[in-house]
């Protein structure tokens, strides 16, 4: 088993095809939408491959030390960033090609018009366990 | 009663239950239900027959599921009648379970579930800790594992080569949550090799114990991984590493070779060396030639190429890495070590760099990051 984050993005991502921003959308698609998540979620925690998902607010600060004694300086947000993440899922699958899978079937959720989104998502795997056995 | 102990009752309870006539999945959540109970309770209560303490609970608690679930009504009638068994099954004769749950028609992970689970005695939430699921997770994992089971026809019993794959894949998972895997493997295998005579079983034996021997040389306090050579040789078990190296001689005398037997033989010609210095590499690249012959892996050509670096220099090493595929996992790490000790430092640098950028774990993406650094110190 291996462990993938899949990465939602609000800004970032290549253009998804169905590319009409979510609040052109009728309250019935975004509801369809959300739909399809929670029963593609609860699809994946019924097959043994889901660990964790959360969805992230756009608004968010910059932070950094600024020297001993000192409070951090925050900063931002900045309209400008140019990646910005909107959620993310982690899945523990058997293969690559599993992760790949989970993840066009995350992209099909619909969008405006009932159709597929097409949404790039973005897979990267999580840091394995280290083995005992190497030589 | 330790844990250990309680546990280790579990595979016995299931295969009483299921003599009675309880279907293997229910038998399997009827005793997993009375052993979380056991560990509440018995911290202060302990029972003086805990086997048969287990049994009644877990036979009571499936006699409660059959006749709560309509469905099953048909079946009230056969467990109604309390079973005529003799002696129970010894905690020895786990065998059947062994193979039942990690049945090649299971995947991996889901046979690592069951086999924790109804083999191991660990809770769901114990093995959701150890590989980072939640426990719903796992839990469903071992759910379905149970429901293929029920589909698998009686003539496909399942296979040793499969049971050590999946005590293989437990041992190298190591400790990252409450249970340590390398332990309960080593425990699993024991009782394995306790009931079968398959000279496989003792190879594999051997090989956990020749590495779990130098698991405290391993890693410094701080996690960061300490390469063989560079080992507290001090630090090493001496008395896991007499009894690994036992038990593979008795295994190699049975004339029956396999690949863990030639791991483990090459793990003994590691831990039998005194000093890095002291390594036989002909010998090893000799049982690496074996595991070759007899899996065929191209992880043991690699391995192979680094042990005949040792034994004939780093360029016969880099000559016999030029026969593998570039893609395989860890090459630009074995060909970058390759190349800094036959001085070619530039070239060693660029391939640890790029070795680190694809290493699956963190621990050896900063040794690899590290190796880098140290060769760059130099120039």
């Amino acid at each position: 088993m291996a462990k993938y984050l899949l990465l939602k993005h609000y800004r970032g991502a290549p253009a998804s095809v169905n590319d009409v921003p979510m609040d052109r959308w009728t309250p019935e698609e975004i509801d369809a939408h959300m739909t399809y998540l929670d029963e593609w979620a609860a699809k994946l925690e019924r097959s043994g491959e889901f660990v964790d998902g959360k969805a992230l607010a756009p608004e968010g600060v910059w932070v950094r030390h600024d020297g001993e004694g000192r409070p951090p300086v925050t900063d931002g947000p900045f309209a400008e960033t140019k990646d910005l993440i909107a959620g993310w899922m982690v899945i523990d699958v058997d293969s690559y090609e599993r992760a790949i899978e989970l993840a066009g079937q995350l992209s099909a959720a619909p969008g405006a018009g009932g159709a597929p989104l097409g949404e790039w998502l973005e897979v990267r795997p999580l840091y394995d366990y280290t083995p005992t056995i190497t030589e | 009663m330790d844990e250990i102990s309680l546990r280790s009752l579990v595979p016995a309870v299931i295969t009483v239950l299921v003599r009675r006539g309880a279907d293997f999945a229910s038998a399997e959540d009827a005793v997993q239900e009375a052993l979380v109970r056991a560990l509440g309770v018995w911290s202060t209560d302990p029972p003086r027959d805990p086997k048969g303490w287990l049994v009644t609970a877990a036979w009571r608690r499936f006699v409660d599921q059959v006749r709560s679930d309509e469905a099953r009504r048909a079946r009230e009638l056969k467990v109604e009648q309390e079973p005529a068994t003799g002696a129970g099954p010894g905690a020895d004769d786990t065998l059947e379970l062994f193979f039942l749950c990690a049945h090649p028609s299971l995947t991996p992970a889901s046979a690592i579930a069951l086999t924790l689970r109804a083999v191991g005695g660990l809770t769901t939430r114990q093995i959701s800790e150890a590989y980072l699921v939640p426990e719903a997770t796992m839990a469903q994992r071992i759910s379905r594992a149970k429901a293929r089971l029920a589909r698998v026809p009686l003539d496909q019993p399942g296979s040793l080569g499969t049971v050590l794959h999946v005590l293989y894949l437990v041992f190298n998972e190591g400790y990252s949550g409450s249970v340590d895997l390398t332990a309960e493997a080593i425990r699993l295998t024991r009782q394995l090799a306790a009931q079968t005579d398959d000279p496989e079983v003792g190879g594999l034996l051997a090989l956990m114990l020749l590495h779990h021997a130098r698991r405290a040389a391993r890693t410094t306090p701080s996690g960061r991984l300490v390469p063989l050579a560079e080992q507290d040789r001090s630090r090493w078990d001496t008395a896991l590493i007499s009894e690994g190296v036992a038990i593979l001689q008795a295994a190699l005398a049975r004339d029956r070779l396999g690949a863990y037997q030639a791991q483990g033989a090459i793990a003994a010609l590691h831990a039998d060396a005194l000093r890095p210095e002291d390594t036989d590499w002909v010998q090893i690249v000799e049982w690496y030639d074996e595991l070759v012959r007899l899996t065929d892996s191209p992880v043991a050509r690699l391995n192979r190429a680094v042990a005949v670096g040792e034994a004939d220099g780093p360029r016969a090493g880099l000559a016999a890495l030029a026969d593998l595929d570039p893609a395989l996992p860890r090459y630009a790490a074995a060909a970058a070590y390759l190349h800094a000790r036959a001085g070619d430092r530039d070239r060693a640098i660029e391939l640890y760099a790029a070795a680190a950028r694809t290493a699956t774990n963190a621990a050896e993406r900063n040794h690899l990051t590290r190796e880098a650094a140290r060769l760059r110190g130099q120039l």
